[in-house]
């Protein structure tokens, strides 16, 4: 409502200034959504302080915008499945289902799932130019659910989330577009891959923002020719739109010449792994250049046979009322008051009419009295599937597993033989000294590359020194087993230098030469 | 109305104007039903045929089914081979429908009502765009669920786009929800939504839209070709006689009423009151005068 001020103590600083600080109170209230969910997941039947509400929502808002493509949008169930490993890895010890349950609560609280609108409000003051003071509804979405070609429902985010997202609110997309892609070009000219991957990323958002726009102008103009200016705005837009993607085009394939000489040049892994997930980036960009160009060629032709089939109809002789010139466009500008009136008024009129049914009570009885129809619909009974339990054919038990390894866990300086460790196993249980004679083979060729590369400290070895093993069961050579300490840091310092890591210092461990005997099991 | 004096073209008496037989009340009460099965047309069944054409040739039995029409609170739209007996119910009659049993969400919430009524509209503007389409008798609307809802989206992103450029701030003040501007009352609501059934969510706008098309499948008005974009329907004789002759003018009085619509210069059609929505010439497009 409005409240007349005394115009002497106004606090207006007039309608630019009141204006600025209405765009900058309606990008606030867009966040609003999001610092709502932290406090409300103290509501939720149950205990959910560990998730961060608020870092699963932008999350969800970066999946939808990532995924949503020209046509379509994004899958509700794959943002759900994507989502998921995020809400999982907050609090790992809770079941599954509660990340799902939370992942889902995220995602129909940015829908907001409960209000018929399926958006967002805010209330804002402004002053209005007689100097009164009113209140204002702000209405916006975050995530919106869209139809899809296939009949199926689809989330795109808005313009207001994008903005939100990429954190540069009410910007012009194409400049933005520009010093996202310079800033990306001399981020990777001097080496810095970790800045300009983020730079990349944000191109992207705004490339698909930049789609987004144009789809909408395009969609609007396939369906509806009348409603879109051909002569001057399409023609523009379709040429400015391909004038950028060509700019685009020429910009990402320069920058991906670029990253990938920084890829294969690189000897800093860490370098390496920047560069190739950038390159990966950059060639989303392009494929949704490439996209985008499709449909701008696609649209011209379009136009002409529509416009070919609508104008070449035979004119008729009469003319009739003009639904969309004289009823519907000037409604929907009316105010809801004064609209309602018209739309009752042809609703009355238009809707048709219905027979009365009119009841007696004879058949009313009857009626009452049937016995309900079985409902056919359902379908035949399924048959009991035979199931049948699937045999455990592992030949060791878990337990078994972890006695062997307990055996095996041997202190560093202190190797056993062979003989003595399956002596040790058959006293526990008989079959164990398999396990053991099976572990101590594969030690017999560590796996030295692996434990190098994940930086682990120890690693078990087993050596022949010619010896022969003496035992009822096994026959071969009496290895000897042991641990050996790897020197992670050390070798950490020098996977950073080595340009190819191929000798691990743990080589060293097994003799060359020696070529480990094969046991055999005896009859 | 039941009186005449006129020669009948056929009839059983040459010269002396024959008198009305309880036959013939119940013959024009017959084709009085059959025009309220909206569904059945003359080309279906023999009788209902036969009885239009009765109604054509002659004038005696034509006052007497209109006669019966007025009495049950009808209004006879057209009788022809290919609308049958068209008939509307006057405000009053038993056979109008009530907001309340279309929608009970919309007779408790006047947004919600306006958006019915909203598609409802739309879905004739879109069925009939341009004029002559609604005048002529032969014209055929094919219309989809998701197209209209696309349409009027696109045609309130318009007015958006012109309130924007124009410096205005749309936004409503709070607590008069009656001032909201109208577009802005579609373009908020969400066009579609999940359900935990597979079904459409009613309160959106599709599912507003979509509704509104199945009931009039339902009274005659449409029939539904295939399920693509929502549901694909084309229209029939009887829903244009309903727009063009009663529910066409019935919204232009109330728009009139509100001093909206320019007093027209009896030409087809108005431009769109916005001078910068000037489209092509010689297009053949519907926005724009011939």
């Amino acid at each position: 409502m409005t409240t007349s001020a005394d115009p002497s103590t106004r606090v207006s600083l007039g309608p630019a200034a009141d204006e600025g600080l209405a765009r900058r109170l309606r990008a606030l209230a867009c966040t609003a959504p999001l610092h709502d969910l932290d406090s409300r997941k103290a509501n939720l039947a149950g205990e959910y302080a560990v998730y961060g509400m608020a870092e699963v929502a932008l999350s969800a808002i970066d999946l939808v915008t990532l995924q949503m493509d020209f046509d379509t949008g994004a899958d509700r169930d794959q943002v759900l499945a994507r989502l998921q490993p995020r809400v999982a890895a907050q609090a790992p010890q809770r079941p599954w289902t509660e990340h799902e349950r939370v992942a889902r609560w995220v995602l129909e609280s940015l829908i907001n799932v409960g209000s018929v609108d399926r958006g967002f409000r805010a209330v804002y003051g402004t002053f209005a130019t007689d100097g009164s003071y009113v209140r204002r509804d702000y209405d916006f979405k975050l995530i919106e659910e869209v139809p899809g070609p296939d009949g199926g429902v689809y989330l795109r985010t808005t313009d207001e989330a994008v903005n939100v997202l990429v954190g540069a609110l009410d910007t012009d997309v194409t400049s933005a577009q520009i010093a996202a892609e310079v800033k990306l070009e001399v981020l990777i000219n001097r080496g810095r891959l970790a800045d300009a991957q983020l730079a990349a990323e944000q191109a992207r958002y705004r490339t698909v923002q930049f789609a987004e726009t144009l789809r909408r102008a395009l969609e609007a103009t396939r369906r509806n020719v009348r409603a879109v200016d051909w002569m001057e705005t399409v023609p523009d837009l379709i040429h400015e739109a391909l004038e950028h993607i060509a700019d685009r085009y020429r910009h990402e394939n320069a920058i991906l010449t670029n990253i990938r000489r920084a890829r294969d040049e690189s000897e800093d892994p860490e370098h390496k792994r920047r560069a190739a997930e950038l390159v990966d980036i950059v060639k989303d960009c392009i494929r949704r250049h490439t996209q985008l160009q499709t449909r701008l060629l696609e649209a011209g032709p379009l136009f002409r046979a529509e416009q070919d089939r609508q104008a070449f109809a035979g004119p008729t002789a009469r003319s009739g009322l003009d639904l969309y010139g004289q009823l519907l466009a000037p409604l929907l500008r009316l105010p809801l008051e004064h609209g309602l009136r018209v739309t009752d008024a042809f609703f009355s009129s238009a809707i048709g009419l219905r027979t009365p049914v009119s009841v007696r009570v004879t058949d009313l009885v009857e009626v009452l009295l049937t016995p309900p129809v079985e409902r056919e619909h359902l379908g035949a009974e399924l048959p009991e599937p035979d199931l049948l339990d699937t045999p455990d054919d592992s030949r060791f038990s878990e337990a078994q597993l972890e006695a062997a390894q307990v055996l095996l866990d041997l202190p560093p300086d202190a190797p056993r033989r062979l003989s003595g460790l399956l002596a040790e196993a058959r006293r526990s249980d008989p079959e164990l000294p398999y396990l053991v004679a099976l572990l101590a083979v594969h030690a017999a060729s560590p796996s030295v590359g692996t434990a190098y590369r994940q930086g682990e400290e120890r690693l078990l070895f087993a050596v022949d020194d010619g010896a022969r093993l003496d035992d009822p069961e096994f026959g071969g050579a009496d290895l000897i087993v042991g641990s050996a300490l790897l020197d992670a840091a050390g070798m950490a310092a020098e996977r950073a230098e080595a340009s190819a890591p191929t000798d691990p210092p743990a080589r060293a461990l097994v003799p060359a030469g020696r070529k480990p005997h094969h046991l055999e099991s005896r009859p | 109305m039941t009186s005449y004096d006129e020669h009948p073209t056929t009839g059983d008496g040459a010269g002396a104007p024959p008198a009305i037989t309880p036959g013939d009340v119940a013959d024009a009460s017959r084709l009085v039903s059959f025009g309220l099965q909206p569904k059945l047309l003359p080309a279906r069944d023999a009788e209902y045929g036969e009885l239009v054409r009765r109604y054509r040739d002659d004038p005696g039995f034509a006052r007497l089914a209109d006669a019966v029409a007025t009495g049950l609170g009808l209004i006879v739209l057209e009788v022809s081979p290919r609308a049958g007996m068209a008939v509307a119910a006057s405000e009053d009659s038993v056979f109008a429908v009530r907001l309340g049993e279309y929608s009970r969400r919309a007779a408790s919430e006047s947004t919600d009502r306006f958006l019915h009524g909203l598609a409802h509209l739309a879905v004739a503007a879109l069925a009939f765009p341009r004029p002559e389409d609604l005048a002529d008798d032969g014209y055929l609307g094919r219309i989809t669920v998701n197209g209209v809802d696309t349409f009027v989206r696109q045609v309130c992103r318009r007015l958006e786009e012109q309130a924007e450029a124009e410096g205005a701030n749309t936004d409503p003040v709070s607590d008069a929800p009656g001032l909201e501007a109208a577009w802005r009352v579609y373009a908020r609501r969400s066009a579609t939504g999940a359900t935990k059934d597979a079904r459409r969510l009613s309160g959106s706008t599709i599912g507003i839209v979509g509704k509104a098309m199945s009931f009039m499948v339902d009274t005659g008005f449409l029939q539904k070709t295939s399920d693509d974009s929502g549901g694909t329907f084309r229209t029939t004789a009887r829903y244009q006689l309903q727009v063009r002759d009663l529910a066409g003018s019935a919204a232009m009085a109330e728009l009139l009423a509100l001093g909206v619509v320019p007093i027209s210069d009896g030409s087809a059609s108005l431009l769109p009151p916005d001078p910068t929505e000037e489209l092509v010439a010689d297009a053949g497009l519907p926005f724009h005068s011939s």
